[in-house]
């Protein structure tokens, strides 16, 4: 029993202690905006700690204090009477001060969550069940392209992201740099964020969804402007030529087969636009929205059976000869 | 005493909570089976697979495989020639009139194969339980009688009741006069 017990106790207490670090946590900020609401959660959590241990002191006095028995229960008694009237008054008017004072902090910073910039990065992300559509916007139309599920963005600029919904209401949420938006069919919304330091932080979907809800995650990669530029550029590319046999007939094999009608490679015949865009798949670190590390082995296995490894997800089980398989998961992995 | 009648009320409440089953994933043989329909030597008519009646017929009466056929319908380009039922350069749905055969085989044929008027091939493109599932959609717009099941309901305006209101039966499989 002892063994067992401490082990819970150290399970409890590591709990809290890792959710204040790594990649996904309000509580490491790694831009001004996560910082600013940091500082907001910080000042509604002091304030409303202060105010519950007055309430529970004023509480605790007032069931301890012997109370007098009066004789006269009936007379008035209007010293007494206005001494609890004024007490009655301040603690109202403390509640006003108090709640006013938060509804300002809480204005006041999420205006500037708000605030727009002429220099910002402009995205725009689509969240479809269960997966996340990336555009990369430029006024030159050359320099648009898509990418899905994992978004590369330069420190110390603010990026401005543009969040529409394809079928059901999704949420966009990447703690450690900025807070939650939802994305509505219907509605387009915006979420400004910078992030200050170099890093991967993870993002989730943070409104029920479907299914597959859970498995609907992204990672933001923030790099110094020339690693992005770097990346951007090298984005903008078409696919890869293959350079072994395996993925030459593995291009063929996803340009003949069912692949094709909904994912496109650029540089090949496949130009389908239903799924992610596979252009450059294997230099992002997770498909699938944030299920599977990319390796050739995953890309195997999510093609030979999505429905199990992701239940309910719209990528269908396309009947492949074994043969056909070991040539397309090539094929992908190509595809840095 | 009270227990007696509480009891069997509260079963019953439990028993509505059970949703229909989905069947989210199909074992390669199942598919495969699915495949084998046997066609008229004219390519309109003919018998289901033994899999298909095995299963119960599920892509005519399963919600979530009309909603799938539904999302498939418009992301597949259906709408470009057959609009919302309505037909474009592609024959209407909504008329009840089928040039290829009204039956769940003769429209899987009509998506996996393609027909001489125009209409083109999709077997390449989508999967058989994906053609399916099209076809319970298809079958639904052009319905002469309700189904004990429809997809969810569309967001854009529509021309026409929603799929689980169709017109009044006409009896079996019989066209309205023009």
């Amino acid at each position: 029993m002892r063994p067992r017990l401490k082990a819970l106790l150290g399970a409890a207490c590591a709990l809290p202690g890792a959710s204040c670090v790594g990649w996904q946590s309000t509580l490491s900020p790694q831009g001004p905006h996560a910082e600013s609401l940091l500082r907001l959660i910080f000042a509604f959590a002091i304030v409303c700690a202060l105010v519950w241990i007055l309430v529970v002191a004023m509480l605790a006095g007032a069931l301890m204090r012997r109370r007098r028995i009066s004789r006269e229960p009936l007379a008035s008694r209007p010293r007494e009477e206005r001494r609890l009237g004024m007490l009655v008054g301040a603690a109202t008017a403390a509640t006003v001060v108090v709640i006013t004072g938060l509804t300002v902090l809480s204005f006041v910073a999420t205006r500037g969550l708000e605030a727009s910039h002429d220099d910002a990065l402009k995205l725009r992300m689509r969240g479809y069940q269960w997966w996340w559509e990336v555009t990369y916007l430029d006024p030159r139309p050359d320099r648009i392209f898509l990418t899905a599920n994992e978004i590369h963005v330069p420190i110390g600029r603010p990026v401005e992201i543009e969040l529409s919904a394809a079928d059901v209401i999704h949420s966009f949420w990447v703690p450690s740099l900025a807070g939650k938006k939802d994305l509505i069919p219907g509605r387009d919304n915006a979420i400004t964020f910078t992030a200050t330091r170099p890093g991967v932080y993870r993002g989730q979907c943070a409104e029920f969804c479907g299914l597959q809800h859970a498995h609907m995650a992204f990672l933001v990669i923030a790099e110094p402007p020339e690693a992005f530029d770097g990346w951007r550029r090298a984005q903008l590319t078409d696919a890869s030529a293959q350079t072994t046999s395996e993925e030459e007939r593995g291009r063929g094999v996803f340009t003949q087969k069912a692949c094709a009608a909904c994912h496109t490679v650029r540089g090949t015949s496949a130009s389908g636009s239903l799924g992610p865009d596979l252009t450059h798949v294997a230099s992002r670190r997770y498909i699938a929205a944030g299920l599977l590390e990319s390796t050739r082995g995953s890309f195997a296995a999510w093609i030979a059976d999505p429905e199990t490894l992701k239940p309910g997800s719209n990528m269908p089980n396309v009947p492949l000869t074994s043969d056909d398989l070991r040539d397309v998961s090539a094929f992908m992995a190509s595809l840095k | 005493m009270r227990l007696v009648v509480v009891m069997p009320f509260a079963m019953l409440a439990l028993a509505g909570c059970q949703r229909e089953e989905r069947s989210l994933r199909l074992d390669p043989p199942v598919e495969a089976g699915l495949d084998e329909v046997r066609v008229m030597s004219n390519g309109i008519g003919g018998a289901p697979p033994k899999v298909y009646v095995a299963l119960g017929r599920p892509y005519e009466n399963n919600a979530f495989d009309l909603d799938q056929g539904k999302r498939l319908y418009d992301w597949f380009g259906c709408t470009g020639c057959h609009a919302h039922g309505g037909g474009n350069t592609g024959p209407a749905f909504l008329d009840g009139w089928w040039q290829y055969g009204a039956d769940p085989v003769s429209i899987f044929v009509s998506i996996r194969d393609g027909r001489t008027a125009g209409m083109p091939a999709f077997g390449r493109y989508l999967t058989t339980e994906q053609i399916w599932q099209l076809t319970g959609y298809v079958q639904t717009i052009g319905a002469y009688s309700a189904k004990t099941a429809a997809p969810s309901r569309n967001d854009e305006m529509q021309s026409r009741p929603s799929e689980n209101r169709a017109p009044a039966t006409l009896g079996a499989l019989q066209p309205p006069s023009r």
